[in-house]
């Protein structure tokens, strides 16, 4: 009975403190935005650019930061589960490896931060940050990088083939998805609604003849795609300045006007991104933007990332330009935000990444019936082969 | 006299393979305002083999458009917007120039559908001529059905006559996968009647069934697009001495219709394939594999023999040409040789 009174104090009391700096907090009064200066980014054909000064609210800071933790979070625990050969493959986080985004984020939340939910995004296969930040769950992310059928392609794509609305996944052929999304801008443009397409490529990709091919096409007909360069300044492991004759990718649209985005920052990336689309939203056709970021660790989690540049160097990078270290600062200086408040989401984060770990771990794999199923769309079922002629799949759309 | 002119019959209307693609896809882009055409010389051209003359005046720069000389370029701008939900029809001036573009088709267009665990369709019509033409060598003669036959979520058709093709293009227009159409130049300009079903604006032929063009006793012969034409010549020579084929005309590529093949012959006991592409690897082979797998080769009274290009690249001096592609005389020689006549 008196351990029993002790524990139930013990939590009591506990509970008390808990709402005693909670309510400190609420007490305190914080700014409602506060306004910061942005690095100009260098144009390209273009006479004016984004502004140089921009307003963040309290409210878009917190969800930001929420965010950004969410997706780095994220993708150290797919690296963890990959390291754990839980997930098979490739794996490629947004700081490299498992192609991680790890100094990415502020790409995918700025740029989602940029634009409306129904305009279309596509990009390589660097690409768990924006099947978040454009809609999908955690947990359906992770059990498809785990393979089980709570995945969000019912684990038959895995890391490089989510998909969501208006998001169009996820490819694995480096540069094929640079066409495809001036097709999804023309179809923008075809259907009237004054919707633009967000097309990503890395530095690496840049140099595929068909990205030419598809700047020609936009920017014939005018159609409202951003062509976007994500440089992390390594095509695995081969530096830009091993790779491209010209590494100033914001300049290689040549027709097309372009800017240099600070790709760290993710109020300059927003900044930038408002500007392209209005840019297109006006009819004046294509842009495109170079957003200079880095990568972390290796190309993929194969690739330690060390043989083709120095450990001094990404310990430079990581200390200076982390861009959730940024805005965490920017907001605190500002009284957007308290540390404790901010100490609070990456709890909240860290629980809900466990959490969706959790399933992503523990769900089933798909069932091996499902094995020949959506080979056709709209169709009644019919025989798949297997390995021989005695083995067959039912298909099903 | 009023009795016999009633006994006149009015000759059937006869149209082209050329015309009634035109006709086909005419309908489709009138029905369904997401449809739109896209490929080099299409609109202001009339088509480079006339084939879409007339569609740009009538539907305008935002239906049918112009594209540079950008295979792989504007074959994935044609994926993009059927993700996007349009309904485009891509075409590729001959099915060689394709390859520049082949990763689109196959990579985007075909496997998304399954990656994505059946999230994203891709409601695309690749079309274009395919195969031998006259006097154009190596680099533009290529048969490609075996290429995209080969891949699961693809469709894959070819027609023969008018009346394919224009039942054909119109299902693969309404089809909502990626749906490759093999035309041929050749057949371009050939004239067939059309029945009073296939004047109709909802004409489909659906794909994955094939025809049989002329009923027989003896043996299967099994074809798709042009030799399709030659193995009824062949039929007609051979019914002089007796020989009743069975000419089956295979219309799709993938999925294919097994059934058919395999009822024909397990009537007739043999089989002759007669294609105009590479016989290593090619949709004669796997026919013959297939036969073995099933019911029907118990019913096969000799080895299934197939009738193919020859195995060069193609040559440009005619004697050589003619060669290199199967003739009635050697469908004719195959047929009896499995005969045993």
């Amino acid at each position: 009975m008196r351990k029993m009174l002790a524990a139930v104090s013990r939590v009591l009391s506990g509970a008390s403190q808990k709402s005693a700096s909670r309510v400190l907090v609420a007490s305190r009064n914080f700014a409602n935005d506060a306004t910061f200066e942005i690095k100009k980014c260098d144009l390209h054909r273009l006479e004016e650019g984004p502004p140089v000064t921009t307003v963040l609210t309290r409210e878009d800071g917190l969800k930001y930061y929420r965010m950004m933790q969410t997706v780095r979070r994220m993708e150290l625990k797919a690296d963890q589960l990959y390291k754990q050969k839980i997930i098979r493959g490739f794996c490629h986080l947004c700081d490299g490896q498992f192609l991680l985004p790890l100094t990415q984020e502020a790409c995918c939340v700025g740029l989602e931060a940029g634009i409306n939910p129904t305009d279309h995004l596509i990009t390589a296969y660097r690409a768990h940050g924006f099947t978040f930040t454009r809609g999908l769950s955690v947990r359906e992310i992770l059990a498809e990088l785990t393979g089980r059928k709570g995945g969000c392609a019912k684990g038959k794509g895995g890391s490089m083939h989510m998909y969501a609305k208006n998001f169009y996944g996820g490819n694995g052929i480096v540069g094929a998805q640079v066409p495809l999304g001036a097709g999804i801008a023309l179809a923008c443009k075809y259907n009237g609604k004054d919707e633009v397409c967000l097309t990503l490529y890395g530095d690496g990709a840049a140099n595929q003849g068909q990205i030419f091919e598809a700047y020609n096409m936009a920017a014939l007909w005018k159609l409202p795609c951003i062509f976007i360069c994500e440089n992390n300044r390594y095509g695995m492991g081969t530096s830009v300045e091993r790779a491209a004759a010209s590494t100033d990718y914001y300049k290689r649209g040549d027709f097309i006007p372009g800017l240099r985005v600070d790709g760290m920052d993710i109020l300059c990336v927003r900044e930038a991104t408002r500007f392209a689309a209005a840019y297109c939203r006006s009819g004046k056709g294509p842009i495109l933007m170079e957003l200079q970021t880095y990568r972390y660790h290796g190309h993929s989690m194969s690739d330690p990332g060390v043989s083709y540049r120095t450990r001094e160097e990404i310990q430079e990078v990581r200390s200076k330009s982390d861009p959730i270290m940024l805005l965490k600062d920017r907001m605190v200086n500002s009284n957007l935000a308290s540390v404790e408040e901010l100490k609070e989401i990456d709890v909240e984060v860290r629980k809900e990444i466990e959490d969706a770990a959790q399933f992503a771990t523990a769900d089933p794999e798909p069932p091996l019936e499902e094995l020949g199923y959506h080979i056709y769309s709209s169709d009644p079922p019919f025989e798949v082969r297997g390995a021989n002629q005695w083995i067959k799949f039912k298909s099903v759309s | 006299m009023a009795a016999v002119s009633g006994l006149v019959r009015r000759p059937l209307r006869e149209v082209t393979v050329r015309d009634a693609i035109n006709q086909g896809m005419d309908e489709e882009l009138e029905r369904d305002e997401k449809v739109f055409l896209l490929g080099e010389e299409v609109a202001q051209y009339d088509g480079a083999y006339k084939v879409s003359r007339g569609l740009w005046k009538k539907y305008g720069d935002k239906r049918i458009i112009d594209t540079p000389i950008s295979e792989m370029g504007f074959a994935g701008i044609a994926v993009g917007a059927a993700m996007a939900g349009l309904r485009p029809i891509c075409e590729f001036m001959t099915f060689n120039f394709s390859m520049q573009a082949i990763d689109q088709v196959i990579n985007s267009a075909a496997k998304t559908y399954y990656m994505s665990g059946g999230l994203q369709s891709v409601p695309i019509v690749f079309r274009g001529p395919n195969g031998a033409s006259a006097g154009v060598a190596a680099q533009h003669s290529q048969c490609f059905a075996a290429w995209y036959g080969h891949c699961p979520g693809l469709k894959v058709v070819s027609p023969w006559n008018s009346e394919d093709a224009k039942g054909l293009i119109k299902s693969a227009i309404r089809d909502n996968n990626p749906v490759v159409v093999l035309e041929n130049e050749l057949m371009y300009g050939v004239p067939f009647e059309f029945p009073p079903e296939a004047q109709s604006k909802d004409f489909l032929i659906p794909i994955g069934k094939a025809k049989i063009e002329r009923q027989g006793t003896h043996i299967t012969v099994v074809s798709h697009s042009r030799p399709v034409g030659h193995c009824l010549e062949a039929a007609a020579v051979l019914s002089k001495e007796g020989v009743e084929c069975e000419v089956i005309n295979m219309r799709t590529i993938r999925p294919m219709d097994m059934e058919t093949i395999e009822a024909s012959v397990m009537k007739t006991n043999h089989l002759v394939t007669v294609e105009g592409g590479w016989p290593q690897f090619g949709v004669g082979a796997e026919i013959c594999a297939r036969i073995m797998e099933g019911p029907a080769f118990n019913f096969l009274d000799a080895p299934a023999v197939r009738v193919t290009g020859a195995d060069v690249p193609m040559p440009y001096a005619k004697i050589l040409e003619d060669n290199s592609i199967p003739q009635v005389k050697d469908i004719i020689f195959a047929i009896k040789k499995t005969l045993n006549i």
